[in-house]
């Protein structure tokens, strides 16, 4: 045993590959994306070039952690912890201002956006605190704890603007799940997203009639066999109406307009095809014109003409779609799901729990981000404005999740710890 | 739960994901195939390409309609942003309201797509324009040609274009769309659609914004706009010009003929208009100025005024009772000074002689004669009611063109006036009419009007001694079949050259008296043979009427001229025919030719008393 513990392993090809793979991939799509004739793959302003630089960047910092003990990373992560929510704090102070919100400090040569390093920070952090032995999620105050870890920085980040990036945070509960949540609060979450999504698309009035019907429908069937069950069923009935009403109170008076308009274009209230709509609308006819094998490298009209905003990041997808068509989204998919199950399998092969719950927070954020980015490129979730993990330009963003996979890989190498 | 449920729980919520959006861009990118229509809706613009119109020359290869690129200012709406109004309207010379108006305008029809903001500036104000174009977002221009006329002379002949009528474009064929441009009257119209050519097309990519980012397909799919067809006219632009400038302040019409071919010389008609006016931005406002003259510019005097022919129809009545035997060349008929037929007493505008044969009837323009010839013609034959015997009459005159259209390349010709017997019976009833009825007839009044151009063409027929080409302003086109048939097969009278000879004498005699009386032109070699007329009219002063052909022998060219309201006889139409003959055929007019010429021009009927502000200004 003593032997196995200082043993250590290379790092993991997989992961490695597939990682590489996904920012060349970046690369190609950024330069697409931009691509003007006349520009050349070596222009240093531009922005595919930036990123490479950036990728240099984040080999140079993959160098350090390689270097540095796994270890370090829970001995320190508290203290990561601590200053990756004072930077957030921080930046609402001293950051620039873009478009309404406070996300990044202007260092002058390049632009640093804290939000994207708080998620290495908050996955540390829930790891420390997950394995510590006093701890057990089917406890409502630890779990409390738990979820706070995961709340304080999204609310920081909520505070920034930047509500976007604050809902990844969340993906972290499928951590809490894995590491012992009682699986019902995930049931009963799924269960509520799934109650808002008919709140927002039906009207109240009916769901409250269909409530009734189905609640007395349930009375009515037990009443011979489980006659004590019939309060619950009632009960339920109410606190669902009562959550109806919640939610569209909290979508007209929480929600800003821009933002009601992305979930009313996805449930498809609005047919408008000038604003909210219109970036999905686009986005669709980029993509679905790619066909089977797309239109070429660098041969894309609808991304090449601006028709599609936000192109290089939010939208890096549509280059994608457009230029590779299928097969290209088809190759990128697999190696979101390769890499995707290989952390699982991965967090698995772990002895120690801290790189477990590491390895899960790890697979959660990346999915969270693929849902998201993708989901709403191709019209499946409302538009919010996170990147595609490794693709995306910005190097805060591709600094964020290197940190991520690389810290991953050293926990990896040192797989037969099993104290930490 | 246990551990291994909740990985298969994260296997399964992964694969699941990955599956669903797989299947989601299957359907987008495999299934449907309407993305990719979309997406070239989105990008690819098919832009008309504006052939240039024809140009037209005259007979002499002198360039009359030229083209000239105007500038359509275009807007997006949706970029217009942060401009400096004032300056954008000093540059195009437009106020505040019209830029809001015409915005507000484009904005109506799309706030995406361009639309028409300003439409033809000249190139000079493009100029200044293009200088800042570039300060105003959401501008852009787009060059179209409009017509330009150099000699700003015969603009009835040439007519002018404008924009297409939606109604035009609901009923004629799908090469229209709105916008375009139409020939509207004059051979523009006629001749639109060898002047027009063949509007090309080709595919561009825009961004965003409408910016041009090059051809589509590298240009395989475009097609060239085909330029129109050049024309060549008949008219000698500068006898157009000098006749132009002869009608100067008198209403009436000039045609003049090659009877060898049926090419019109020269169509003046005055009071007439600039053609440049009714052309570019001002159209509109120019059109409904000269729509609202009480001197009718608009009108072609030439072909669409009708007018009593008066004593210049005496020779076809002539022609027609020597082909019918009704009298003979040598024919007496006693003059006297008066005629007495029935109960009715008429007299003869002048005393004379009477006229022992046709030519001196002719030149003497006597009313008698003609009134007694036109009575044996009507009631000379007893096999023949008047009734059939008008009708045969009529048959004649239809074979000189009258009556009907000559089929001339300009819309809008009119058919003149010859009453047929039915018309007659229905005025006086049935057999209840005879020569003395429609006596008038005799001596081209009444019942019979004429078109300045049919007066011309039936000089044409005499000068040709029986037959004639129908009259046309453009050189016939090879390839337009049934117009090059028609206009080069001549068209035949029944009438005996020897009495053409008979009443071409009597023609003659009256060309060598205005000679002497009226010195309108004596210069050797012309040779004018012609006939004067007065046609009486209810609306004050007689007009003047004069009709020839010259020279006599070999005729080159056959002439009608009316000035309207001038008064009696021969003085001021004749000496106009007489100096378009000289300038057409001489190219110059003579010493003595100077001096009539003056007089001619000093003639004005329209208002007199202008002539002194004319002066001032």
């Amino acid at each position: 045993m003593n032997r196995n513990q200082t043993r250590k392993k290379s790092s993991d090809v997989v992961v490695v590959l597939t990682y590489i793979a996904l920012v060349f991939f970046g690369v190609i799509a950024i330069y697409a994306s931009v691509y003007a004739p006349g520009l050349t793959f070596f222009d240093v302003d531009s922005k595919h070039f930036r990123q490479v630089i950036w990728f240099g960047v984040c080999l140079f910092a993959g160098l350090i952690i390689m270097v540095l003990d796994g270890n370090f990373f829970s001995a320190l992560a508290y203290f990561i912890y601590a200053i990756s929510m004072l930077s957030l704090v921080l930046v609402i102070f001293f950051g620039q201002k873009v478009a309404g919100g406070v996300s990044w400090f202007n260092l002058g040569l390049f632009k640093l956006q804290p939000s994207e390093f708080a998620k290495f920070a908050t996955c540390l952090m829930l790891a420390k605190y997950i394995v510590r032995t006093d701890v057990n999620l089917k406890r409502f105050t630890d779990l409390a704890w738990a979820f706070g870890i995961i709340a304080l920085p999204a609310a920081l980040i909520v505070w920034q603007g930047d509500s976007g990036t604050a809902i990844v945070f969340f993906s972290l509960v499928l951590v809490l799940y894995r590491s012992g949540m009682p699986a019902w609060i995930l049931y009963l979450g799924i269960a509520l997203i799934f109650l808002s999504l008919i709140a927002l698309l039906f009207e109240n009035q009916y769901l409250l009639i269909a409530f009734g019907i189905l609640g007395a429908l349930l009375s009515l069937m037990n009443i011979r066999k489980n006659r004590r069950i019939i309060p619950y069923i009632i009960g339920g009935a109410i606190l669902f109406s009562v959550y109806v009403f919640m939610v569209n109170f909290a979508f007209e008076n929480v929600l800003k307009p821009h933002q009601q308009n992305r979930i009313n274009v996805l449930l498809g209230k609005i047919d408008d095809l000038k604003d909210a709509a219109y970036n999905v609308y686009q986005s669709k006819i980029a993509i679905g014109s790619g066909g089977f094998s797309g239109k070429g490298f660098l041969n894309g009209t609808q991304t090449k003409f601006d028709f599609v905003p936000e192109l290089s990041t939010d939208f890096i997808f549509c280059t994608v779609g457009e230029e590779f068509g299928f097969m290209g989204s088809f190759i990128l998919i697999v190696l979101y799901m390769v890499l995707l199950y290989r952390i699982v399998f991965i967090a698995e092969r772990q002895r120690s729990a801290f790189s477990n719950v590491f390895a899960y927070s790890v697979a959660s954020i990346i999915f969270c981000h693929f849902v998201i980015n993708m989901g709403m490129t191709i019209g499946l979730v409302p538009v919010i404005g996170i990147p595609l993990p490794f693709i995306s330009y910005g190097g805060s963003s591709l600094l964020g999740f290197s940190i991520l996979i690389f810290i991953l890989l050293k926990f990896d190498t040192e797989r037969y710890n099993i104290v930490r | 739960m246990g551990d291994r449920g909740r990985i298969i729980f994260f296997q399964i919520l992964f694969g699941l994901v990955g599956l669903v959006y797989l299947g989601q861009l299957f359907a987008l990118q495999v299934i449907d195939d309407s993305f990719k229509e979309l997406a070239n809706d989105n990008v690819i613009r098919k832009l008309t390409t504006f052939p240039t119109r024809g140009l037209v020359y005259d007979r002499n290869k002198e360039l009359i309609v030229t083209n000239e690129p105007v500038y359509d200012i275009l807007v997006t709406p949706r970029l217009v942003k942060n401009i400096d109004t004032t300056k954008f309207c000093t540059l195009l010379d437009i106020d505040k309201e019209t830029f809001e108006k015409n915005l507000a305008k484009a904005t109506r029809y799309s706030r995406y797509r361009p639309s028409n903001f300003i439409k033809q500036i000249s190139k000079e104000q493009y100029a200044q324009f293009q200088e800042y174009l570039f300060q105003f977002k959401g501008f852009y221009p787009q060059v179209r040609t409009i017509r330009k006329y150099p000699f700003a002379n015969a603009s009835h002949v040439l007519g002018y274009i404008g924009e297409v009528s939606d109604r035009h474009i609901n009923k004629e064929d799908s090469y229209y769309q709105l916008g375009d441009y139409i020939g509207l009257t004059g051979i523009e119209k006629e001749y639109e659609l060898n002047l027009r050519g063949e509007k090309g097309f080709r595919y561009i990519m825009v961004d965003v914004h409408n910016r041009e980012q090059g051809e589509f397909d590298a240009g395989n799919r475009d097609q060239p706009s085909k330029a129109g067809r050049e024309i060549n006219l008949t008219l000698d632009i500068k006898l157009q010009q000098y006749g132009e400038q002869l009608m100067q302040n008198k209403k009436g019409s000039i045609v003049a003929i090659n009877p060898k071919n049926g090419e019109v010389l020269a169509m003046v008609s005055n009071p007439t208009y600039d053609p440049n006016l009714l052309n570019g931005r001002e159209r509109g406002n120019n059109f409904s100025i000269l729509s609202n003259d009480t001197l009718k510019p608009l009108f072609n005097r030439a072909i669409q005024a009708k007018y009593i022919p008066g004593s210049t129809f005496k020779p076809l009545v002539a022609l027609i009772a020597l082909q019918e035997g009704a009298i003979y060349a040598n024919k007496y008929f006693k003059c006297g000074g008066s005629y007495r037929m029935g109960n009715m007493v008429k007299r003869c505008s002048h005393d004379h002689k009477s006229a022992g044969n046709v030519p001196v009837a002719i030149k003497e323009s006597c009313n008698p004669y003609f009134w007694q010839t036109f009575r044996a013609l009507i009631e000379g034959n007893e096999n023949r009611s008047p009734d059939q015997a008008l009708q045969v009459f009529n048959n004649y005159l239809y074979q000189f063109g009258l009556g009907k259209q000559l089929g001339i390349d300009l819309p809008n010709e009119a058919i003149g006036n010859v009453h047929r017997p039915e018309q007659f019976d229905r005025t006086y009833g049935e057999g209840r009419w005879g020569a003395t009825t429609i006596i008038s007839l005799a001596i081209g009044q009444g019942e019979m009007e004429l078109t300045t151009l049919q007066m011309a063409n039936m000089m044409t027929i005499i000068a040709n001694r029986g037959y004639y080409y129908p009259p046309h302003l453009v050189r016939p086109i090879p390839s337009d079949t049934t117009k090059y048939q028609f206009y080069t097969s001549p068209n035949s009278v029944s009438v005996n050259k020897e009495h053409f000879e008979t009443v071409i004498k009597g023609l003659d005699k009256v060309g060598k008296r205005l000679v002497e009386i009226y010195k309108f032109t004596d210069i050797e070699g012309l040779d004018i043979a012609g006939k004067t007329g007065t046609a009486d009219n209810p609306h004050g002063e007689p007009h003047s009427l004069f009709s020839c052909f010259a020279p006599k022998d070999n005729p080159e060219i056959a002439v009608a001229v009316i000035v309207e309201n001038s008064g009696f006889g021969a003085r001021y139409a004749a000496p106009i025919a007489g100096l378009m003959i000289e300038q057409y055929l001489n190219k110059q007019i003579s010493e003595r030719g100077k001096w009539i010429e003056e007089k001619v021009l000093e003639m004005n009927f329209i208002n007199p008393k202008e002539e002194d502000e004319a002066a001032n200004e």
